[in-house]
């Protein structure tokens, strides 16, 4: 295997543990906003998933759309209601 | 709602126009590069939460914005129904006629079997209706965007449904 090869497996590799990684965070913080945060990070992973996957448009979209909109918007709501996840 | 503070205000300032500059880079350049009307229109709409977040209490139009979202469905369609006129739904009746606005004629491309097929360094004008289309998409999606997060900053901060 040639190393550019390598190099792009590597980096594909680490993307999707970053993916799981974040996604497992969100479901743990018991804080609102750093779940946000958490689910921001993983909506820009997402969004370089697809470039990687060679679906620039996709990539684009989920970059301003996941990253950008839903955060304003979810950060907005946990404003309007607590912070502290109770159970 | 409250402002946020002066580092905040100046950072937006200055992003305010390289990115609404790339978002409108992504809209006209749609039919030639990845992107497109929602895309950019994406891209804009984040600029305006920035924009909402960092100078807090604006008077945000929404019959306006309102009014501009309906607009733009209404152009795509309307654009859409115009191609009856030479063909059929759809029909890009202005692409590559010599027609002064997004009808420009191609110069590169090949012909395989009678059928031309422009190659994918096209010039900007050349799309006809699909730069309209992508154009008018784009608007809708600022505005609806716009919209969406100016009810939900003014719920969050004042506990009702804002009016004006």
């Amino acid at each position: 295997m040639d190393l550019s090869a390598f190099l792009y497996d590597a980096v594909h590799f680490i993307v999707l543990l970053g993916i799981i990684g974040s996604a497992f965070l969100v479901v743990k913080f018991k804080d609102l906003v750093s779940a946000t945060i958490a689910l921001a990070a993983c909506s820009l992973l997402v969004s370089l998933e697809f470039f990687i996957l060679q679906a620039p448009d996709v990539a684009i979209a989920e970059a301003a759309v996941g990253a950008g909109l839903t955060t304003a918007i979810l950060i907005f709501a946990i404003k309007g209601t607590r912070r502290r996840e109770e159970y | 709602m409250e402002e946020m503070s002066p580092i905040v205000k100046t950072i937006t300032k200055i992003a305010f126009a390289p990115i609404f500059l790339f978002g409108s880079y992504i809209i006209l350049h749609g039919h030639l590069t990845p992107g497109g009307g929602f895309q950019g229109g994406a891209i804009i709409g984040t600029l305006m939460a920035l924009y909402l977040i960092a100078f807090g209490a604006v008077k945000w139009r929404k019959k306006l914005l309102s009014i501009i979202e309906s607009m733009g469905l209404l152009v795509f369609i309307g654009t859409a129904f115009l191609g009856l006129t030479s063909g059929y739904f759809f029909f890009n009746f202005i692409g590559g006629t010599g027609f002064p606005l997004f009808g420009e004629k191609l110069q590169t491309g090949e012909l395989i079997d009678g059928v031309f097929f422009p190659s994918n360094n096209a010039p900007l004008l050349s799309s006809g209706t699909i730069a309209v289309m992508n154009i008018s998409v784009g608007l809708e999606v600022i505005a609806g965007l716009t919209l969406i997060i100016v009810a939900m900053g003014l719920f969050a901060f004042t506990g009702k449904e804002g009016g004006e």
